[in-house]
C-alpha cells in the first residue's frame, strides 16, 4: 500500500520535472529556432538523468 | 541488392527453422495444466502471472502453448541447452528433460546429482529424492551456478552474429568502392549519426576516434535487441538486469580506465574549493563516478524496456479482462487500437533508449578524457 503511494509521489515529481524541462526547451526553441539541435540534445540528456532518478526510486521501492 | 536478397533468404530460413521445431511439442503430462504459460487466460491473476513469466528469462524457447481437447498441454518451441556447475561437476543437457515443469516437482537425475527447475531457476537437491518446501522456499536444495544458453543468451548471440554479419559486409564494401549498396545504405547514415552526433560533440575532436567503435557497438546492440523485443518471438533481453548491468559495467570500465590526470584531480582533490570540503566532495564524486552513473544507466534501460513490455502485454490482455463488460468485439477492438499505438511508441522508445545509453556513455567518456583548459 505505502509503496504504491510512494510510486505515485515519484511519478508526480518526475512529471513536474519533465514538464519543466520540456516546457523550457520549447520556449528556448521558439526564441532561437537555429539552436534547436543543441537544445534538444541537452533536453534529452537532462530528461534521461531525471528519468534515471525516478526509475531508481521506483526500483528501490518495489 | 545482393545483401537485401541474402537477408530475405536468411530470414526465411530462420522462420522455417523456428517453425519446424515441433519435436519439442511434447506429450507433456496433464498435471502441468495449472501452470500458466499460455492457454486460456481469463482472470486478472492469470494475466499478471503470464506477464511476469514473459518478463523473466527462461530455459526453453516457447513460442506458444495450448491445451487441446483431450486436456493435454501442447508446447510449441524448442529446448535450449542447460549448462550447470553442480557439486558433481559440470552437467550439460537439453532443457526438454524438465518437461516444462517449473514448480520443482520433476527431478532430473544426472549421475549422482538431482536437479529440479523452480520458477525459472535450477536447484540441486542436497538430500532426499524430492524438494521439500517451507513457505514456498525449498529447504533441502540450493541454486547451482548456471551457464545455460537461456533465451536471453540466445538473443544476445543472435544479435551479435547479426551485427557481425551486417557490419563486416559493410566494411568489405568500403574496400571496393566509396558508396555502400543494399542494406549498407540503411546502416551508413546511422553509423555517421552515431559518429558525428554522439561521439564527436561529446568526447571531443581529439579523442573521439578511440571510442567510436564501442559506442557504435553498444548503440546497435541495444537498438536491435530492443526491436527484437517487440517481435512476437518474446525476447526480453534488454529488460534483464544482468544484460543492462553488464553493458553499464563496460561503460564504467572504459571511462574509469581512460580517465586522465585532470579527471581524477577533479574527483579526488577538487581544485578551487576550501581544503576542509575537499575530502567530503571526494567521497561524493567517487560515489557518483563509480556507483551512481553506471546504476542510472543500467536501471534506465532495464526499467524502460520492462515497463514497455508490461504495458503492451497488459493492453493486449484487455481482450480477456474486459470481455465480460464490453463484449468480445468491443474488448478486442479496444485492445487492438491501444496496443497498436503503444507498440508504435515502443518502436520510438527502442531507438530513444539506445540513443540515450550511447549518448550518456559518450558524455561520461568525454568527461574523463577532457583536457584541462585554464
Amino acid at each position: 500500500m505505502y509503496n504504491l503511494i510512494g510510486a505515485g509521489l515519484i511519478v508526480i515529481g518526475a512529471g513536474i520535472g519533465l514538464g519543466q524541462i520540456g516546457g523550457k526547451a520549447m520556449e528556448g526553441i521558439a526564441r532561437q529556432p537555429e539552436a534547436t539541435g543543441k537544445i534538444q540534445t541537452a533536453m534529452i540528456i537532462i530528461a534521461a538523468l531525471l528519468e534515471g532518478l525516478a526509475f531508481g526510486a521506483l526500483f528501490l521501492g518495489k | 541488392m545482393k545483401i537485401v536478397q541474402k537477408s530475405i533468404k536468411f530470414l526465411t530460413v530462420l522462420a522455417i527453422a523456428l517453425c519446424s521445431f515441433h519435436g519439442f511439442a511434447s506429450d507433456s503430462d496433464k498435471k502441468n495444466n495449472d501452470q500458466n504459460d499460455g492457454g486460456i487466460i481469463d482472470t486478472k491473476k492469470e494475466v499478471e502471472e503470464y506477464i511476469l513469466h514473459h518478463i523473466q528469462d527462461s530455459h526453453d524457447f516457447n513460442l506458444f502453448s495450448y491445451t487441446n481437447d483431450a486436456g493435454e498441454r501442447k508446447h510449441f518451441g524448442f529446448p535450449l541447452p542447460v549448462i550447470v556447475s553442480t557439486s558433481g561437476g559440470i552437467k550439460t543437457f537439453m532443457s526438454s528433460e524438465f518437461h516444462h515443469n517449473d514448480d520443482g516437482t520433476y527431478v532430473v537425475t544426472k549421475g549422482n546429482v538431482k536437479l529440479v527447475k523452480l520458477h525459472g531457476k535450477i536447484y540441486e537437491i542436497e538430500a532426499g529424492d524430492e524438494v521439500e518446501f517451507v513457505d514456498h522456499h525449498p529447504t533441502n536444495a540450493h541454486k547451482v551456478l548456471d551457464f545455460s544458453i537461456t533465451k536471453s543468451v540466445m538473443g544476445v548471440l543472435l544479435v551479435g552474429l547479426l551485427l557481425l554479419w551486417w557490419f563486416s559486409s559493410l566494411a568489405r564494401q568500403y574496400k571496393k568502392r566509396q558508396v555502400p549498396t543494399g542494406f549498407g545504405r540503411v546502416l551508413e547514415p546511422l553509423v555517421i549519426y552515431v559518429r558525428d552526433e554522439i561521439a564527436r560533440p561529446n568526447i571531443g575532436e581529439k579523442h573521439y576516434r578511440r571510442f567510436t567503435g564501442y559506442l557504435m557497438t553498444v548503440f546497435f546492440f541495444i537498438w536491435i535487441l530492443n526491436l527484437l523485443g517487440l517481435t512476437p518471438l518474446g525476447f526480453n533481453v534488454t529488460g534483464q538486469l544482468a544484460v543492462t548491468a553488464c553493458l553499464a559495467i563496460f561503460t564504467l570500465v572504459i571511462y574509469t580506465a581512460s580517465g586522465n590526470k585532470h579527471y581524477w584531480g577533479h574527483i579526488l582533490w577538487m581544485p578551487g574549493v576550501p581544503i576542509l570540503i575537499r575530502p567530503v566532495l571526494a567521497i561524493i564524486e567517487l560515489a557518483g563516478a563509480l556507483v551512481i552513473k553506471p546504476f542510472s544507466l543500467l536501471v534506465r534501460l532495464f526499467a524502460n524496456i520492462s515497463a514497455g513490455h508490461i504495458v503492451v502485454m497488459s493492453l493486449i490482455a484487455i481482450m480477456f479482462t474486459l470481455k465480460q463488460s464490453l463484449g468480445v468485439v468491443g474488448a478486442t477492438g479496444l485492445s487492438l487500437v491501444l496496443s497498436f499505438f503503444i507498440t508504435l511508441i515502443e518502436v520510438l522508445v527502442a531507438f530513444l533508449q539506445a540513443y540515450i545509453f550511447t549518448m550518456l556513455s559518450a558524455l561520461f567518456i568525454g568527461m574523463s578524457v577532457e583536457e584541462a583548459h585554464h
